[in-house]
């Protein structure tokens, strides 16, 4: 990018600072920038405690263990432990599709269960009450494979012993209950609860179940794991499908569609491979030191990231997988070439602006790139500093950056960029398009998808072609002002 | 009737709070003041005296029995003691459980509302030792306690928890309307604890309210679940506590912001009275063994 629109950028970002209070200018500059190509890292600070009253649109440790990592898997009952709100609204969990399996039977991924707290639980503690919720779930619900707890804020402040009531309890039914400390007020972001949820995860089930003989279970030398893929609208199926074409087979996906049977057997695997780094790759080093399993992060968004990830996935294999890698990549070449012919000439030199959570920020850019759009400005709700430097090999010089974004900061960019696209979520969506922009909820795919893969590419190039070239943002000018 | 007065006994663990209290309320009544004890300590025994038996029936006992806070009446908790003396007990948890601040909250909140307080002259709060979170600072905020009376004595734990106590009537001071009634000394025979006390009501701006010999007929009152006044209202001691209740009576209004000093100033205070010796800074931090 040349230097002057580069300049022109960072006023966009004085302009906007410039609005706040001094304090406040002080500390939101240290998290927007303008990429300087070259750089080792975007230039922000990340996984910071947002300041009061700028309207975050980050989530709590809760939302981070449940929502995201323990949520999803199929046959665990997850009990929201505390008053009942977290739970409520939290009531369907995300789109984790989940195969095989039926709802309230062998399934449990879209109930709520909670212990429902009330000033007694407080007052008095609510371990009793915890006892007698685990009770009623081995009796309504016989077939679950284990459960979970999820600590609300209140079970933290006083100081219940969740750890011992699950201890005895998974005593008594034989199961394993997994106490996950994620109270809310931990950590700045939904962030922390990832974390708290994989190490959970290693303390009660991979752990304990390393070694444990499998009855019909047998490895083979290309098993391996999707990791961090939470099936959203069907992601980690349109995943699985490329690698067992290419030869591979897939013992578990976590946590979308995940059992506790794929979880347990983890260890026992040959390559983990990485979708979402930030909620998952604290299990993947685990397993790597304790068990010397390797993990890649890969992406399968648009036809050349996934090429690319089938060859570098391919290369920890044999001679018969690379071949394997090139034959899927072939196999897929008219559709992948299909799609972009009959989209690319409705979408070239679109630009789009992200703002999105774990991985999609860098990770759908080449797709787009595929398209013939281009990424102007992305950024995190909960990112690390890893996560910004992940994020050079994906933006271009001049891309704006910022993180742990303002709902004011995204409208103010969005209104000096005028993008073609936002894409963001369900709290951006509609304060987005009544300014004027077209818009793709990244987190939910807007209740479409799959994005990933090449079935999925074909999904995302046509939602992005419905929202932007919709005949709707032709009128959305006032007839006064379109003369 | 005269305003209601709201007044909360506050003071180190053990000091003798809830002895002091019921003798004094047990004088009050004596003089005809309608008195109503609100007792915010989870043991529950802040009208034992008064009701010549621990109350069974706490009012978060009963909820929690009930379902919810809401399925209780105020009959349920309200019990008569000595001189109509008008008690409740908050109760709370066992020890090392649940939230026992939160339980203060709950139960003040349900004699508000459920009308505990009309009728009564005296509304008088007595809060377990350490005000270690804001659930037992609920009678110092706003609209509750106007005076807060620290019990202390001239042990220098008891002194610092008087000042401490202090720094938290000053944080709602500003706020709402509570202030420092005075300090009781409820004497341990210290040396020089009359002076001290005063000395140290000054520092904190207020003043020593009464100074509360020691009498070993308190502890054979107590043996009998009874206040002095009851068990032998011609003692000495009884008059003491007619005097303190009188006391207290006439300081309505009088109540002033406490100036809680520094840790640096206490110690000083301490040192200069004798009670804390010079710090030998030579031998901080030296095991035994390797001092000799």
């Amino acid at each position: 990018m040349e230097a002057e629109a580069k300049a022109a950028r960072k006023q966009m970002i004085a302009d906007v600072l410039a609005e706040y209070p001094a304090k406040t200018a002080k500390k939101r500059g240290k998290h927007l920038n303008v990429f300087e190509e070259g750089n080792t890292d975007c230039g922000v600070k990340s996984n910071i405690k947002s300041i009061p009253g700028v309207m975050t649109v980050r989530g709590c440790a809760y939302a981070g263990a449940k929502g995201v990592v323990w949520g999803p898997i199929k046959d665990v009952v997850h009990i929201s432990h505390g008053p009942v709100g977290c739970g409520q609204y939290s009531w369907g969990q995300r789109r984790n599709y989940v195969s095989g399996a039926v709802m309230g039977v062998n399934s449990w991924v879209a109930m709520q269960v909670t212990s429902d707290f009330q000033e007694k639980d407080i007052v008095f503690g609510g371990d009793k009450k915890l006892v007698k919720v685990i009770d009623e779930i081995e009796a309504m619900f016989p077939l679950n494979k284990g459960i979970s707890v999820m600590s609300e804020c209140p079970v933290g402040l006083i100081g219940d012993d969740i750890e011992a009531v699950a201890k005895k309890k998974s005593k008594e039914i034989g199961k394993f209950i997994a106490p996950v400390r994620c109270e809310g007020f931990r950590g700045v972001s939904q962030s922390l609860g990832h974390h708290i949820a994989n190490d959970v995860m290693r303390d009660y089930m991979i752990d304990p179940a390393a070694g444990k003989e499998e009855p019909g279970f047998e490895s083979t030398p290309y098993d391996i794991l999707i990791v961090g893929d939470y099936n959203i609208g069907g992601d980690a199926w349109a995943s699985r499908i490329l690698l067992e074409e290419m030869g591979l087979r897939v013992i578990g996906q976590w946590s979308g569609d995940a059992s506790v049977a794929e979880v347990e057997r983890a260890p026992k695997v040959k390559l983990n491979l990485i979708h979402c780094y930030r909620s998952m790759n604290y299990i993947c080093r685990h397993m790597e030191e304790k068990y010397a399993v390797p993990w890649f992060e890969f992406n399968f968004f648009g036809p050349t990231r996934i090429a690319r990830s089938l060859r570098a996935i391919a290369e920890h294999f044999d001679d018969k997988i690379k071949e394997g890698a090139e034959q899927v990549i072939a196999k897929y070449a008219p559709l992948a070439e299909a799609v972009v012919a009959k989209y690319r000439p409705r979408l070239e030199g679109k630009k789009v602006m992200l703002y999105v959570g774990g991985l999609r920020p860098r990770h759908v850019a080449d797709a787009y790139a595929d398209l013939g759009m281009e990424v102007t400005a992305t950024g995190y709700e909960f990112a690390h500093a890893d996560d910004y430097q992940r994020t050079t090999k994906y933006v271009k010089d001049g891309t704006v950056v910022y993180d742990d974004a303002s709902e004011f900061e995204l409208e103010r960019i969005a209104q000096a960029l005028k993008p073609d696209l936002v894409g963001s979520g369900i709290k951006e969506k509609y304060g987005t398009q009544k300014l004027g922009f077209p818009f793709r909820q990244m987190h939910s795919w807007d209740y479409s998808g799959p994005y990933h893969g090449y079935d999925g590419f074909a999904v995302f190039a046509r939602d992005m072609d419905l929202a932007i070239n919709n005949p709707v943002w032709r009128m959305s000018k006032a007839p006064w002002k379109a003369a | 009737m005269a305003s209601l007065r709201q007044i909360a006994f506050y003071g180190k663990g053990g000091i003798g709070k809830s002895t002091t209290s019921q003798n004094t309320l047990a004088a009050l009544a004596e003089m005809g003041q309608k008195i109503l004890i609100v007792g915010c300590d989870p043991k529950a025994d802040s009208t034992r005296l008064i009701l010549h038996a621990k109350a069974q029936n706490s009012v978060l006992s009963l909820a929690a029995e009930a379902g919810s806070i809401e399925d209780l009446e105020l009959e349920d908790v309200l019990k008569v003691g000595y001189r109509d003396i008008k008690c409740v007990e908050s109760g709370g948890p066992e020890p090392g459980v649940g939230c026992a601040g939160r339980g203060v909250i709950t139960s003040i909140n349900f004699l508000e509302e459920n009308g505990a307080y009309n009728g009564v002259d005296y509304v008088s709060y007595d809060v377990l030792g350490d005000v270690v979170c804001g659930g037992f600072a609920m009678p110092i905020r706003e609209n509750k306690a106007q005076e807060i009376y620290i019990v202390m004595s001239g042990e220098m734990m008891a002194l610092y928890a008087a000042n401490n106590i202090s720094k938290g009537i000053l944080k709602y001071a500003s706020s709402g309307g509570v202030r420092l009634g005075g300090l009781i000394c409820n004497s341990r025979m210290t040396d020089k604890e009359l002076d001290l006390s005063e000395a140290m009501a000054k520092k904190l701006g207020s003043k020593l309210i009464h100074f509360v010999p020691r009498d070993n007929i308190v502890q054979h009152a107590e043996l009998r679940r009874m206040t002095v006044l009851e068990y032998d209202p011609e003692s000495k001691q009884a008059e003491e506590y007619r005097q303190l209740a009188r006391k207290i009576h006439e300081n309505g209004g009088k109540g002033t912001i406490p100036t809680p000093i520094t840790m640096e100033e206490l110690e000083e205070m301490l040192m200069e009275f004798g009670i804390l010796k010079p710090e030998d800074e030579t031998i901080v931090g030296q095991a035994k063994a390797k001092v000799a």
